[in-house]
């Protein structure tokens, strides 16, 4: 097998592992594959409408999409000029509150309700800043759902959404 | 560091060379230093060297022992396959029916690895008995192979024991009346029964708790098989493999090593192998299974005629031969017992039955009884059949008692070649070769003899259907019709529970854009989750919603439907077929077909007419159709010309409407049938490909000991 020149033998034992080999990696597809979200959770993903005429101001609720907690909070005025008065700069995620909610709708701030440390569900209205805490291991987000202390290397995610009208909200 | 001495218990046989010293088997030398730390250690490799490379098998083996590589292969299928459907399977009472489905249509690959594991069983025990029928032949459970043999005949009973409880899992009809019937058999057990069999089920019926702990005795099992057959596997490297001569190697120019000699067979027999299990599982899939198994399990209701998978039958007809329930039971597990007492029961010395001229006739009568003791299996117990049986299971116990006993003693057997060498001269009849592969065929398809019916009963005409054979698909204008034609005829009384509005737009299905899914689905009102009040209101469907059902449960749908039933027809064209009879059942292979349920779809919907004389309904609600079991249906003649309107100019007509419907109702039973015969093709030439690539390197790796002989 080992001869310069390549022999019909060879060839053969080449051809033939080779393709055993192709046969071995395509099957491992479907085993890989079936792991992946079946079709029916797929389609249980799609976007989801949520009307926000009952959410009164300084109310937070939690709704999900996907299986994650998303956070729907009807700011107050107080919460909404805390989060803008703010040097962006000094934060560890630096990112202007007007680039966390849709303008025209301040009021409102939509997060993925999940700790970027490591998947804990912070708790609305808590923590130094009035914002949110984590109980699992303390990182402190403002009233804008950026870090601001603890272990969390980032700001707390916005999830895709648009204003349908003035008072609902579609995310995905 | 060197690896096992020849001399030690994995080394088999006495070989000598030439100068008559002792043959130093090739031992492991490892040549890198961390292989020599590693050996020192941990002599792993040395032991799969030995094992698996330097191994000496007899150099005349026939194909038939690959088959234990292919049932090496087979149980790593089966545990592969079964490790990934747990992972999408919920044991339950209320869902495994459901989730069973839910693998075939939304799990990526779902349909592909349930197919896969269920025809697997099949061929599984294809192999074992084609295994087992070899070892009978050649005389592999003699002397000093007592302790292999018995060891394969344990696994065989674990196998049987698996097959059974994965059988029930499906919770469908045949699941829980199998696990009824099979659970009873220990009622016969004199006293204890009754508490024994309580005590399986874990309730006084069988329920969710037997459901449960079968679940997890079918995922345990398989590895207490596996470690069996390493004990089998360790048995064997003890005393050495037996061979179609029956005389042991004499010196190192009876074997060849293990690698690559017998590896290269193994492969390539386990390719071609491989060749008939992807015909079953991507073309027939469903052939070897039971229409019923369809049917979600049903605890007031037991099919008319029950069987068990084709590959208990033998056992089963010895079972119902005995007219007596203990007895019946007490057969039933010594005809498996019998097996194990092999070794002591066959007195002769000589193994093959090549040397044995009487053995080989009886070998022959016996392998067909059990054959047709299968096909009894598969008839209802009734008139001649039960006298067949009786006649099968006598001859079955006395094949084991009387003659096998007896030939040893009044045989003459031919001389016994002296060697190896001598034997491989004078070849064997390619003749025995081909009857195997026949009965072992017979076996396998026996069984599809036999869905008992009412013998007078009109056979549905054959349709040809566009998604029959190999590269059939299914005609989308043909799903849009047969669909209109549920939607304002069918589904007045009839659900499709397992169907998804998005199913409509998936590809291989009637092809509807995503906007008309989503307008076919608003037409439907669904239950909305609870509201903040806590209020249930209704909404309009979405595309991942499943239809909803007609009546809210079965005695709903029963108070509006005089008393009957209407059954959910989601997977319908899978659960209805009828008995194609001796031989078609057989072309039927070769044929893919697999169209039965959609032919009686047909053939019931245009059924309706006036009783003929002498023939009376049994009650005012019912109606004559000369295709429904016992030919009284509940459903009055559902379809009538010109009832639905075509867009596309199709005949407005009962016949069109009921093509149209049944060819809907077999995509919705099998969403994925063109991906499946797609992949299937490709598979197909794949191992044709490699299965020629095989032989060929097999031929050259065998070229030098051939040309020795």
């Amino acid at each position: 097998m080992s001869s310069a020149e390549p022999t019909r033998r060879d060839f053969l034992y080449i051809a033939t592992s080779t393709v055993a080999a192709i046969g071995a990696a395509a099957t491992l597809l479907p085993l890989i594959g079936q792991m992946n979200p079946d079709a029916s959770t797929v389609a249980a993903g799609a976007p989801v409408e949520v009307d926000l005429a009952p959410i009164t101001e300084g109310q937070a609720i939690k709704v999900f999409w996907r299986g994650k907690p998303i956070y729907i909070t009807h700011r107050n005025r107080k919460e909404i000029d805390a989060a803008r008065e703010v040097d962006v700069t000094s934060l560890p995620d630096p990112q202007p509150d007007d680039a966390r909610v849709k303008s025209g709708h301040d009021q409102w701030l939509v997060l993925v309700g999940i700790c970027t440390h490591l998947g804990c569900i912070p708790l609305s209205h808590q923590g130094p800043y009035d914002g949110f805490f984590c109980p699992c291991h303390g990182s402190i987000y403002d009233t804008s759902g950026r870090i601001r202390s603890g272990p969390a290397p980032a700001n707390l995610p916005i999830p895709p959404y648009d204003f349908v009208s003035d008072s609902k909200i579609r995310i995905g | 560091m060197s690896g096992p001495s020849p001399n030690n218990n994995a080394w088999p046989y006495n070989l000598k060379t030439d100068t008559g010293a002792l043959y130093e088997a090739p031992t492991y030398t490892p040549r890198k230093p961390i292989m020599r730390w590693m050996e020192s250690r941990l002599p792993i490799v040395g032991l799969l060297y030995s094992t698996a490379v330097s191994y000496p098998t007899p150099r005349n083996l026939n194909y038939w022992w690959t088959f234990g590589a292919i049932l090496t292969f087979m149980l790593g299928v089966q545990i592969i396959t079964g490790i990934v459907l747990v992972m999408h399977f919920t044991p339950h009472v209320d869902t495994a029916f459901d989730s069973v489905e839910h693998i075939m249509r939304d799990v990526n690959y779902g349909w592909l690895l349930r197919y896969l594991h269920s025809n697997g069983a099949s061929m599984f025990f294809l192999a074992v008995y084609i295994h087992m029928f070899r070892g009978m032949y050649y005389g592999s459970y003699k002397e000093p192979r007592e302790i292999l043999w018995i060891l394969g005949v344990i696994i065989y009973l674990l196998m049987m024991a698996t097959g059974f409880m994965g059988y029930v899992l499906p919770w469908g009809q045949m699941s829980f009346w199998a696990a009824t019937v099979i659970t009873n058999l220990f009622s016969a057990i004199p006293i204890v029964g009754d508490p024994v069999v309580t005590w399986l089920w874990g309730g006084y019926s069988v329920g969710n708790p037997t459901l449960q702990r079968f679940y997890s005795l079918h995922y345990l099992l398989p590895f207490a098989i596996a470690g069996v057959v390493v004990l089998h596997i360790w048995a064997l490297h003890v005393v050495g493999q037996n061979n179609p001569a029956g005389v042991d190697p004499k010196s190192n120019k009876d074997v060849v090593p293990f690698s690559p000699h017998a590896t290269a067979k193994d492969m390539f027999f386990l390719s071609v192998f491989c060749i008939v299990y992807a015909w079953f599982v991507f073309y027939i899939p469903n052939y070897l299974g039971h229409p019923d198994n369809y049917i979600p399990a049903n605890p007031g209701v037991t099919p008319t005629h029950i069987v068990p998978e084709w590959y208990y039958l033998p056992f089963y007809a010895i079972l119902r031969s005995i007219p007596n329930k203990l007895l019946g039971v007490v057969a039933l597990f010594g005809s498996i017992v019998i097996l194990a007492l092999l070794p002591w029961l066959d007195t002769s010395k000589v193994k093959s039955a090549k040397y044995r001229p009487l053995y080989r006739q009886f070998f022959w009568i016996f392998a067909i009884v059990c054959v047709l003791l299968g096909w009894l299996g598969s008839k209802p117990a009734e008139g001649g059949y039960v006298i067949a049986s009786r006649v099968l299971t006598a001859w079955y116990f006395i094949h084991f008692l009387i003659i096998l006993p007896l030939l040893g003693r009044i045989e003459t057997p031919k001389p016994v070649p002296n060697s190896i060498s001598e034997a491989v001269l004078k070849k064997g009849s390619v003749a025995a070769t081909l009857i195997v592969g026949a009965v072992g065929l017979i076996a396998l398809v026996a069984p599809r003899a036999a869905l008992a019916q009412d013998h007078d009963q009109p056979k549905p005409p054959q349709l040809k259907w566009s998604f029959a054979g190999p590269f059939g698909t299914f005609d989308r204008g043909q799903l849009q019709r047969g669909f209109k034609v549920y939607r304002e005829v069918c589904q007045n009384c009839h659900g499709m529970t397992m169907l998804s509005f998005r199913n409509l737009g998936e590809p291989g299905g009637p092809g509807f854009s995503p906007e008309q899914v989503e307008a076919i689905a608003a037409e439907y009102i669904v239950k909305n989750a609870p509201d903040d009040r806590g209020d249930i209101n209704d909404r309009s469907a979405r595309p991942a919603d499943r239809l909803p059902a007609p009546f809210p449960n079965e005695q709903a749908a029963r108070a509006a439907n005089g008393g009957t039933y209407p059954p959910d027809m989601s997977v319908i064209a899978k659960a209805r077929g009828y008995e194609r009879g001796f031989p078609q059942f057989v072309f039927d292979i070769v044929m893919q077909f697999q169209e039965a349920g959609p032919d009686y779809i047909v053939a019931l919907l245009k059924g309706y007419e006036p009783p003929p004389a002498g023939f009376k309904l049994p009650s005012s609600t019912t109606f004559y159709n000369g295709y429904f079991p016992g030919r009284a249906i509940g459903m009055p003649k559902p379809l009538s010309d010109g009832q639905v309107d075509y867009a596309d100019g199709s005949p407005a007509t009962v016949d069109q409407y009921a093509r149209d419907v049944a060819a809907f109702l077999t995509w919705a039973g099998e969403p994925h049938l063109e991906a499946r015969k797609r992949i299937g093709f490709q598979v197909m030439i794949f191992l044709l490909v490699l299965s020629g690539l095989l032989y060929f390197t097999k031929k050259r790796i065998w070229a030098d000991v051939h040309g020795h002989a």
